[in-house]
Protein backbone atom coordinates (compact mmCIF):
# COMPACT_ATOMS: atom_id res chain seq x y z
CA UNK A 1 0.00 0.00 0.00
CA UNK A 2 1.58 3.68 -0.85
CA UNK A 3 1.75 6.53 1.32
CA UNK A 4 -0.91 8.82 2.10
CA UNK A 5 -0.24 11.60 -0.42
CA UNK A 6 -0.25 8.80 -3.28
CA UNK A 7 -3.42 7.12 -1.68
CA UNK A 8 -5.12 10.87 -1.39
CA UNK A 9 -4.13 11.68 -5.00
CA UNK A 10 -5.42 8.59 -6.36
CA UNK A 11 -8.76 9.15 -4.92
CA UNK A 12 -8.75 12.27 -6.56
CA UNK A 13 -7.93 11.20 -9.78
CA UNK A 14 -11.09 9.07 -9.51
CA UNK A 15 -12.92 11.89 -8.74
CA UNK A 16 -13.23 11.37 -4.61
CA UNK A 17 -12.19 13.95 -2.04
CA UNK A 18 -11.31 12.20 1.71
CA UNK A 19 -9.68 13.58 4.29
CA UNK A 20 -8.03 11.81 7.27
CA UNK A 21 -9.73 11.21 10.76
CA UNK A 22 -7.86 9.88 13.73
CA UNK A 23 -8.93 7.12 15.23
CA UNK A 24 -7.44 7.80 18.54
CA UNK A 25 -8.09 11.53 19.23
CA UNK A 26 -10.94 12.19 16.69
CA UNK A 27 -9.83 14.91 14.93
CA UNK A 28 -9.66 15.54 11.15
CA UNK A 29 -6.75 16.00 9.31
CA UNK A 30 -5.35 17.56 5.88
CA UNK A 31 -3.05 17.08 4.58
CA UNK A 32 -2.64 13.51 4.41
CA UNK A 33 0.13 12.50 7.16
CA UNK A 34 1.52 9.62 8.82
CA UNK A 35 1.14 10.41 12.08
CA UNK A 36 -1.65 12.65 13.60
CA UNK A 37 -0.76 16.44 14.09
CA UNK A 38 -2.82 16.73 17.05
CA UNK A 39 -2.30 13.69 19.37
CA UNK A 40 0.59 12.09 17.98
CA UNK A 41 -1.39 8.88 17.10
CA UNK A 42 -0.67 6.52 13.93
CA UNK A 43 -4.12 5.65 13.13
CA UNK A 44 -5.07 7.79 10.83
CA UNK A 45 -8.59 6.46 9.22
CA UNK A 46 -10.05 7.94 5.71
CA UNK A 47 -13.33 9.45 5.49
CA UNK A 48 -15.47 11.35 3.05
CA UNK A 49 -15.93 15.24 4.47
CA UNK A 50 -19.41 17.18 3.77
CA UNK A 51 -17.42 19.04 0.93
CA UNK A 52 -18.68 22.18 3.49
CA UNK A 53 -16.34 25.00 3.60
CA UNK A 54 -16.17 28.38 4.50
CA UNK A 55 -13.26 30.96 3.10
CA UNK A 56 -10.98 32.16 5.71
CA UNK A 57 -9.13 33.98 3.57
CA UNK A 58 -8.57 35.20 -0.26
CA UNK A 59 -6.50 36.99 -2.98
CA UNK A 60 -6.84 37.57 -6.26
CA UNK A 61 -3.49 36.89 -8.46
CA UNK A 62 -2.67 38.95 -11.38
CA UNK A 63 -2.17 37.63 -14.65
CA UNK A 64 -2.01 39.24 -17.65
CA UNK A 65 -5.06 37.99 -20.00
CA UNK A 66 -3.07 36.37 -22.72
CA UNK A 67 -1.46 34.19 -19.87
CA UNK A 68 -5.09 33.53 -18.70
CA UNK A 69 -6.07 36.42 -16.82
CA UNK A 70 -6.82 36.93 -13.01
CA UNK A 71 -6.89 33.96 -10.83
CA UNK A 72 -8.16 33.25 -6.95
CA UNK A 73 -6.61 31.39 -4.56
CA UNK A 74 -8.14 31.26 -1.30
CA UNK A 75 -7.55 29.49 2.10
CA UNK A 76 -10.95 27.25 2.78
CA UNK A 77 -12.00 25.76 6.41
CA UNK A 78 -13.93 22.45 6.11
CA UNK A 79 -16.67 21.97 8.27
CA UNK A 80 -14.90 19.20 9.71
CA UNK A 81 -11.56 21.62 10.88
CA UNK A 82 -8.79 20.99 8.59
CA UNK A 83 -7.96 24.27 6.39
CA UNK A 84 -6.67 23.72 2.84
CA UNK A 85 -5.58 25.92 0.29
CA UNK A 86 -7.92 26.06 -2.76
CA UNK A 87 -9.83 28.10 -5.25
CA UNK A 88 -13.06 29.58 -5.32
CA UNK A 89 -14.76 28.95 -8.94
CA UNK A 90 -17.64 30.01 -11.20
CA UNK A 91 -17.35 33.55 -9.75
CA UNK A 92 -15.25 36.86 -10.47
CA UNK A 93 -12.32 36.33 -8.40
CA UNK A 94 -12.51 39.12 -6.72
CA UNK A 95 -15.80 38.50 -5.67
CA UNK A 96 -14.51 35.73 -3.37
CA UNK A 97 -15.13 36.97 -0.16
CA UNK A 98 -13.76 36.32 3.42
CA UNK A 99 -16.98 34.12 5.18
CA UNK A 100 -18.58 32.97 2.04
CA UNK A 101 -20.23 29.43 2.58
CA UNK A 102 -18.50 27.02 -0.23
CA UNK A 103 -18.61 23.40 -1.36
CA UNK A 104 -16.00 21.32 -3.01
CA UNK A 105 -15.64 20.02 -5.97
CA UNK A 106 -12.97 18.03 -7.72
CA UNK A 107 -11.95 19.31 -11.55
CA UNK A 108 -9.66 16.96 -13.41
CA UNK A 109 -7.72 15.31 -9.90
CA UNK A 110 -7.99 18.97 -8.14
CA UNK A 111 -10.09 20.26 -5.24
CA UNK A 112 -12.22 23.73 -5.74
CA UNK A 113 -15.16 25.41 -4.43
CA UNK A 114 -18.31 26.88 -5.65
CA UNK A 115 -20.30 29.59 -3.41
CA UNK A 116 -23.22 27.48 -2.03
CA UNK B 1 23.27 32.97 27.51
CA UNK B 2 22.09 36.28 28.24
CA UNK B 3 25.01 38.60 28.40
CA UNK B 4 27.56 35.50 27.66
CA UNK B 5 28.46 36.21 23.89
CA UNK B 6 29.18 39.60 21.86
CA UNK B 7 28.94 40.21 17.77
CA UNK B 8 32.06 42.32 17.45
CA UNK B 9 32.42 42.43 14.03
CA UNK B 10 29.84 43.05 10.96
CA UNK B 11 29.96 43.31 7.24
CA UNK B 12 28.22 44.06 3.88
CA UNK B 13 29.17 43.06 0.36
CA UNK B 14 27.97 43.38 -2.62
CA UNK B 15 24.61 44.94 -1.69
CA UNK B 16 22.64 45.86 -4.72
CA UNK B 17 23.65 44.89 -7.99
CA UNK B 18 27.10 42.06 -7.69
CA UNK B 19 26.86 41.21 -11.69
CA UNK B 20 29.32 38.23 -12.19
CA UNK B 21 29.78 36.99 -8.79
CA UNK B 22 28.87 33.66 -7.59
CA UNK B 23 26.98 33.28 -4.34
CA UNK B 24 29.97 32.37 -2.01
CA UNK B 25 32.14 35.14 -4.00
CA UNK B 26 29.50 37.18 -2.16
CA UNK B 27 29.76 35.17 1.24
CA UNK B 28 33.31 35.54 1.26
CA UNK B 29 33.63 39.31 1.00
CA UNK B 30 31.28 39.94 3.12
CA UNK B 31 32.94 37.51 5.64
CA UNK B 32 36.41 39.63 5.08
CA UNK B 33 34.56 42.46 5.86
CA UNK B 34 33.37 41.33 9.23
CA UNK B 35 36.37 39.77 10.30
CA UNK B 36 38.44 43.26 8.97
CA UNK B 37 35.61 45.15 11.17
CA UNK B 38 36.21 42.63 14.31
CA UNK B 39 40.59 43.17 13.17
CA UNK B 40 40.40 39.59 12.53
CA UNK B 41 41.28 37.21 9.37
CA UNK B 42 39.49 33.97 8.02
CA UNK B 43 42.76 32.76 10.12
CA UNK B 44 41.20 33.65 13.68
CA UNK B 45 38.09 31.48 12.33
CA UNK B 46 36.99 28.15 14.11
CA UNK B 47 33.14 27.78 14.06
CA UNK B 48 31.65 28.78 10.80
CA UNK B 49 28.07 28.99 10.94
CA UNK B 50 26.31 30.09 7.13
CA UNK B 51 22.77 29.10 5.34
CA UNK B 52 21.65 28.77 1.85
CA UNK B 53 18.87 28.07 -0.22
CA UNK B 54 20.60 27.32 -3.49
CA UNK B 55 24.26 25.88 -2.35
CA UNK B 56 24.12 21.88 -0.93
CA UNK B 57 25.89 21.23 1.55
CA UNK B 58 26.40 25.03 2.97
CA UNK B 59 28.94 25.03 5.64
CA UNK B 60 31.23 22.71 3.83
CA UNK B 61 31.27 24.92 0.46
CA UNK B 62 31.47 27.78 2.59
CA UNK B 63 34.57 26.74 4.52
CA UNK B 64 36.41 25.42 1.61
CA UNK B 65 35.40 29.01 0.37
CA UNK B 66 37.35 30.32 3.06
CA UNK B 67 40.30 27.82 3.60
CA UNK B 68 38.79 27.19 7.04
CA UNK B 69 38.97 24.17 8.93
CA UNK B 70 36.27 24.86 11.59
CA UNK B 71 35.93 22.78 15.05
CA UNK B 72 32.41 23.63 14.97
CA UNK B 73 29.86 23.74 11.76
CA UNK B 74 26.16 24.91 11.67
CA UNK B 75 23.92 25.35 8.66
CA UNK B 76 20.59 25.03 9.70
CA UNK B 77 18.23 27.11 7.06
CA UNK B 78 14.92 28.06 8.26
CA UNK B 79 14.73 30.38 5.40
CA UNK B 80 15.65 34.51 5.67
CA UNK B 81 15.26 33.98 10.07
CA UNK B 82 18.01 31.32 9.79
CA UNK B 83 21.26 33.87 10.62
CA UNK B 84 19.52 35.10 13.55
CA UNK B 85 18.61 31.79 14.72
CA UNK B 86 22.47 31.08 14.42
CA UNK B 87 23.31 32.98 17.35
CA UNK B 88 21.42 29.93 19.34
CA UNK B 89 24.04 27.14 18.24
CA UNK B 90 27.12 29.62 18.17
CA UNK B 91 26.25 30.66 21.51
CA UNK B 92 25.91 27.60 22.93
CA UNK B 93 28.85 26.27 21.13
CA UNK B 94 31.06 29.31 22.41
CA UNK B 95 29.86 28.98 25.97
CA UNK B 96 30.79 25.15 25.90
CA UNK B 97 34.25 25.91 24.80
CA UNK B 98 34.26 23.91 21.16
CA UNK B 99 35.46 26.98 19.46
CA UNK B 100 36.67 30.78 20.19
CA UNK B 101 35.72 32.92 17.24
CA UNK B 102 32.19 32.32 15.14
CA UNK B 103 31.51 33.71 11.66
CA UNK B 104 28.00 33.60 10.65
CA UNK B 105 27.75 34.22 6.88
CA UNK B 106 25.64 34.82 4.17
CA UNK B 107 25.97 35.67 0.16
CA UNK B 108 23.28 35.72 -2.59
CA UNK B 109 23.64 36.63 -6.16
CA UNK B 110 19.55 36.99 -6.33
CA UNK B 111 19.39 39.87 -8.84
CA UNK B 112 21.57 39.41 -11.01
CA UNK B 113 22.81 35.41 -11.24
CA UNK B 114 21.94 33.75 -14.34
CA UNK B 115 20.39 30.38 -14.52
CA UNK B 116 17.92 31.82 -11.36
CA UNK B 117 14.87 30.18 -13.24
CA UNK B 118 15.93 27.08 -14.46
CA UNK B 119 17.04 26.65 -11.02
CA UNK B 120 13.83 27.55 -9.73
CA UNK B 121 12.10 24.96 -11.40
CA UNK B 122 14.57 21.96 -10.41
CA UNK B 123 13.91 22.76 -7.00
CA UNK B 124 10.17 22.56 -7.20
CA UNK B 125 10.81 19.11 -8.77
CA UNK B 126 12.34 18.77 -5.71
CA UNK B 127 9.99 20.29 -3.41
CA UNK B 128 6.35 19.78 -4.91
CA UNK B 129 4.31 20.97 -1.97
CA UNK B 130 1.54 18.61 -3.65
CA UNK B 131 -1.12 21.01 -1.57
CA UNK B 132 -0.68 24.42 -2.52
CA UNK B 133 0.94 24.19 -5.81
CA UNK B 134 -1.90 22.66 -7.92
CA UNK B 135 -3.38 26.18 -7.20
CA UNK B 136 -0.40 28.26 -8.49
CA UNK B 137 -0.14 31.04 -5.50
CA UNK B 138 2.80 33.34 -6.95
CA UNK B 139 4.56 32.36 -3.39
CA UNK B 140 5.93 33.77 -1.33
CA UNK B 141 3.55 36.59 -1.70
CA UNK B 142 0.23 35.48 -1.99
CA UNK B 143 0.60 33.50 1.18
CA UNK B 144 1.87 37.03 2.67
CA UNK B 145 -1.36 38.67 0.82
CA UNK B 146 -3.72 36.01 1.83
CA UNK B 147 -2.42 37.13 5.69
CA UNK B 148 -3.07 40.71 5.08
CA UNK B 149 -6.40 40.26 3.54
CA UNK B 150 -7.44 38.48 6.92
CA UNK B 151 -6.19 40.87 8.98
CA UNK B 152 -7.81 43.65 6.96
CA UNK B 153 -10.91 41.37 7.72
CA UNK B 154 -10.63 40.64 10.92
CA UNK B 155 -9.11 44.48 12.67
CA UNK B 156 -9.96 46.62 9.86
CA UNK B 157 -6.60 47.20 8.48
CA UNK B 158 -5.95 49.20 5.43
CA UNK B 159 -4.03 49.77 2.15
CA UNK B 160 -3.24 52.96 2.91
CA UNK B 161 -2.29 51.62 6.28
CA UNK B 162 0.20 48.61 4.81
CA UNK B 163 1.46 51.31 2.80
CA UNK B 164 2.61 53.43 5.49
CA UNK B 165 5.28 51.02 6.28
CA UNK B 166 6.62 51.53 2.84
CA UNK B 167 6.94 54.93 3.02
CA UNK B 168 8.26 54.78 6.51
CA UNK B 169 10.73 52.44 5.14
CA UNK B 170 11.66 54.44 2.15
CA UNK B 171 12.03 57.46 4.38
CA UNK B 172 14.95 55.95 6.38
CA UNK B 173 16.57 54.23 3.10
CA UNK B 174 16.78 58.08 2.01
CA UNK B 175 19.23 58.27 4.88
CA UNK B 176 21.55 55.35 4.77
CA UNK B 177 23.80 55.76 1.21
CA UNK B 178 24.27 51.82 1.06
CA UNK B 179 20.54 51.29 0.42
CA UNK B 180 19.51 50.50 -2.92
CA UNK B 181 16.42 52.21 -3.74
CA UNK B 182 15.97 55.85 -1.93
CA UNK B 183 14.36 57.45 -4.32
CA UNK B 184 10.62 59.00 -2.86
CA UNK B 185 8.19 57.28 -2.32
CA UNK B 186 4.32 58.58 -0.96
CA UNK B 187 1.54 56.57 0.21
CA UNK B 188 -0.44 57.70 -3.65
CA UNK B 189 2.57 55.82 -5.38
CA UNK B 190 2.17 52.48 -3.37
CA UNK B 191 -1.44 52.34 -3.77
CA UNK B 192 -0.83 53.21 -7.55
CA UNK B 193 1.89 51.01 -8.08
CA UNK B 194 1.09 47.63 -9.51
CA UNK B 195 -1.66 45.15 -7.88
CA UNK B 196 0.42 41.67 -7.62
CA UNK B 197 -1.66 39.25 -5.40
CA UNK B 198 -4.57 41.53 -3.58
CA UNK B 199 -3.62 43.24 -1.41
CA UNK B 200 0.15 43.43 -1.97
CA UNK B 201 1.17 45.81 -4.84
CA UNK B 202 4.88 45.64 -5.82
CA UNK B 203 5.73 48.39 -3.23
CA UNK B 204 4.74 46.28 -0.07
CA UNK B 205 6.80 43.33 -1.26
CA UNK B 206 10.74 43.56 -0.61
CA UNK B 207 13.19 44.37 -2.94
CA UNK B 208 15.56 41.67 -4.98
CA UNK B 209 18.78 42.36 -4.70
CA UNK B 210 22.07 40.70 -4.44
CA UNK B 211 24.11 41.05 -1.05
CA UNK B 212 25.52 39.75 1.22
CA UNK B 213 26.30 40.35 5.49
CA UNK B 214 28.42 38.57 7.95
CA UNK B 215 28.97 39.20 11.91
CA UNK B 216 31.66 37.33 13.94
CA UNK B 217 30.62 36.17 17.86
CA UNK B 218 33.07 35.46 20.68
CA UNK B 219 32.48 35.30 24.30
CA UNK B 220 31.69 38.12 26.25
CA UNK B 221 34.97 37.49 28.17
CA UNK B 222 36.87 37.89 25.27
CA UNK B 223 34.60 41.06 23.74
CA UNK B 224 36.54 44.10 24.56
CA UNK B 225 39.41 42.77 22.69
CA UNK B 226 38.38 43.92 19.76
CA UNK B 227 38.65 46.95 18.19
CA UNK B 228 35.26 47.74 18.02
CA UNK B 229 32.40 47.99 20.94
CA UNK B 230 30.57 45.17 21.13
CA UNK B 231 27.05 43.98 21.10
CA UNK B 232 26.39 41.82 23.51
CA UNK B 233 23.23 38.93 22.90
CA UNK B 234 20.83 39.48 26.02
CA UNK B 235 17.57 37.41 24.80
CA UNK B 236 16.54 35.24 22.20
CA UNK B 237 13.88 33.10 21.48
CA UNK B 238 12.81 31.32 17.99
CA UNK B 239 9.78 29.88 17.54
CA UNK B 240 7.59 27.95 14.32
CA UNK B 241 4.18 26.48 14.07
CA UNK B 242 3.86 25.95 9.92
CA UNK B 243 5.93 26.15 6.64
CA UNK B 244 2.85 26.36 4.40
CA UNK B 245 0.74 29.25 4.83
CA UNK B 246 -2.49 26.58 4.51
CA UNK B 247 -0.88 25.51 7.78
CA UNK B 248 -0.63 28.82 9.53
CA UNK B 249 -3.09 28.69 12.73
CA UNK B 250 -4.43 31.88 12.68
CA UNK B 251 -3.08 33.93 9.67
CA UNK B 252 -2.95 37.07 12.37
CA UNK B 253 -1.09 35.89 14.91
CA UNK B 254 2.81 35.05 13.94
CA UNK B 255 4.89 32.95 15.62
CA UNK B 256 6.41 35.69 16.89
CA UNK B 257 4.25 35.91 20.00
CA UNK B 258 5.92 32.78 21.42
CA UNK B 259 10.14 33.52 20.38
CA UNK B 260 9.44 37.57 21.32
CA UNK B 261 8.25 37.29 25.13
CA UNK B 262 11.30 34.44 25.50
CA UNK B 263 13.57 36.35 24.20
CA UNK B 264 12.45 39.59 26.57
CA UNK B 265 11.99 36.95 29.38
CA UNK B 266 15.83 35.94 29.20
CA UNK B 267 17.05 39.36 28.24
CA UNK B 268 14.80 40.79 31.37
CA UNK B 269 13.73 44.17 29.35
CA UNK B 270 10.53 45.08 28.18
CA UNK B 271 9.23 46.66 24.65
CA UNK B 272 9.58 49.70 26.21
CA UNK B 273 13.15 49.61 26.87
CA UNK B 274 14.17 48.64 22.83
CA UNK B 275 15.21 52.09 21.06
CA UNK B 276 15.60 50.58 17.63
CA UNK B 277 13.88 47.37 15.75
CA UNK B 278 14.90 46.09 12.94
CA UNK B 279 11.98 43.32 12.00
CA UNK B 280 12.44 41.20 8.71
CA UNK B 281 9.90 43.60 6.38
CA UNK B 282 9.80 40.84 3.20
CA UNK B 283 6.14 42.78 2.94
CA UNK B 284 4.61 45.64 4.23
CA UNK B 285 2.20 43.19 6.44
CA UNK B 286 5.21 41.63 8.30
CA UNK B 287 6.05 44.77 10.22
CA UNK B 288 2.48 45.29 11.44
CA UNK B 289 2.31 41.72 12.48
CA UNK B 290 5.47 41.84 14.24
CA UNK B 291 4.89 45.12 15.88
CA UNK B 292 2.10 43.46 16.92
CA UNK B 293 3.01 40.08 18.21
CA UNK B 294 6.15 41.21 20.07
CA UNK B 295 4.40 43.45 22.11
CA UNK B 296 4.63 47.23 21.01
CA UNK B 297 0.98 47.49 20.10
CA UNK B 298 -2.03 45.61 20.88
CA UNK B 299 -3.55 42.86 18.61
CA UNK B 300 -5.30 44.55 15.33
CA UNK B 301 -3.93 47.70 16.20
CA UNK B 302 -0.76 47.32 14.48
CA UNK B 303 -2.03 49.57 11.22
CA UNK B 304 -3.64 52.47 13.19
CA UNK B 305 -0.10 52.39 15.28
CA UNK B 306 2.25 52.55 12.07
CA UNK B 307 0.13 55.06 10.87
CA UNK B 308 1.40 59.34 10.72
CA UNK B 309 4.76 58.00 10.14
CA UNK B 310 5.13 56.62 13.95
CA UNK B 311 7.68 54.38 12.59
CA UNK B 312 9.57 56.79 10.24
CA UNK B 313 12.31 58.92 10.64
CA UNK B 314 11.21 61.19 13.98
CA UNK B 315 8.71 59.34 14.71
CA UNK B 316 8.20 58.05 17.93
CA UNK B 317 9.61 54.34 17.37
CA UNK B 318 12.84 53.76 15.70
CA UNK B 319 12.31 50.74 13.14
CA UNK B 320 13.93 49.79 10.19
CA UNK B 321 16.53 52.02 10.37
CA UNK B 322 18.79 50.67 7.33
CA UNK B 323 15.66 51.11 5.13
CA UNK B 324 14.87 47.41 5.55
CA UNK B 325 14.12 44.59 3.12
CA UNK B 326 11.70 46.96 1.41
CA UNK B 327 14.05 49.72 0.42
CA UNK B 328 17.77 49.21 1.13
CA UNK B 329 18.21 45.22 0.45
CA UNK B 330 17.10 41.77 0.07
CA UNK B 331 18.71 38.87 -1.42
CA UNK B 332 16.46 36.80 -0.88
CA UNK B 333 17.35 35.85 2.86
CA UNK B 334 17.78 38.99 4.91
CA UNK B 335 18.21 38.22 8.31
CA UNK B 336 21.56 38.70 8.86
CA UNK B 337 21.49 42.45 7.56
CA UNK B 338 18.80 42.81 10.47
CA UNK B 339 21.98 41.74 13.00
CA UNK B 340 24.46 44.36 11.17
CA UNK B 341 22.22 46.96 11.30
CA UNK B 342 21.76 46.62 14.82
CA UNK B 343 25.29 46.48 15.80
CA UNK B 344 25.81 49.77 13.58
CA UNK B 345 23.32 51.43 15.51
CA UNK B 346 24.24 50.30 19.18
CA UNK B 347 27.83 51.08 18.38
CA UNK B 348 26.25 54.88 17.05
CA UNK B 349 27.89 54.48 13.51
CA UNK B 350 25.09 54.61 11.30
CA UNK B 351 25.59 58.02 10.31
CA UNK B 352 21.89 60.50 9.64
CA UNK B 353 20.10 57.40 10.49
CA UNK B 354 21.69 57.11 14.00
CA UNK B 355 18.68 56.55 16.87
CA UNK B 356 20.56 58.81 19.74
CA UNK B 357 21.88 56.64 22.19
CA UNK B 358 20.39 53.13 21.43
CA UNK B 359 21.26 50.75 23.80
CA UNK B 360 18.52 48.19 23.36
CA UNK B 361 18.33 46.85 19.68
CA UNK B 362 15.69 44.48 18.77
CA UNK B 363 16.30 42.36 15.31
CA UNK B 364 13.40 40.30 14.38
CA UNK B 365 13.59 37.67 11.48
CA UNK B 366 11.15 35.67 9.76
CA UNK B 367 11.62 32.77 7.38
CA UNK B 368 9.22 31.12 5.15
CA UNK B 369 5.68 32.48 4.78
CA UNK B 370 5.31 34.28 8.66
CA UNK B 371 6.82 30.51 9.25
CA UNK B 372 10.02 30.61 11.20
CA UNK B 373 10.31 33.44 13.59
CA UNK B 374 13.26 34.49 15.96
CA UNK B 375 13.91 37.42 18.04
CA UNK B 376 17.15 38.70 19.30
CA UNK B 377 17.68 41.42 21.83
CA UNK B 378 21.51 42.95 21.49
CA UNK B 379 22.39 45.63 24.00
CA UNK B 380 25.43 47.87 24.76
CA UNK B 381 27.67 47.12 27.74
CA UNK B 382 25.84 49.14 30.24
CA UNK B 383 22.67 46.91 29.60
CA UNK B 384 24.29 43.93 30.71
Amino acid sequence: MPGPEKIYQDKLAQGSFEIQRCAACSRHVFYPRVLCPHCGADRLEWTAPSGRGTVYSTTVVRRKDADGGDYNVALVDLDEGPRMMSRVVTIAPAAVRIGMPVQARVTEGVVEFTPR
Amino acid sequence: MRGSVAIVGVGLAGCGEAPGWTENEIMAQAARNALADAGRTTRNVDGLVCASSNVFMTGLSVAEQLGIHPKFTESTCVGGSSFVGHLIPAALALNAGICDTVLVTYGSNQRTGVGRQEAGKFKQALDPLAFERPYKPFNPLTSYALAAARHMHQYGTTREQLAEVAVAARKWAQLNPEAFTRDPLTIADVLGSRMVSDPLTVRDSCLVTDGGGAYVLVRADRAKDFPKKPAYLLGVGAAHWHRQISCMPDLTVTAASESGPRAFRMAGVAPKDVDVLELYDAFTINTILFLEDLGFCAKGEGGAFVSGGRIAPGGALAVNTNGGGLSCVHPGMYGIFLLVEAVRQLRQEAGERQVRNARVALAHGNGGVLSSQITALLGTEETL
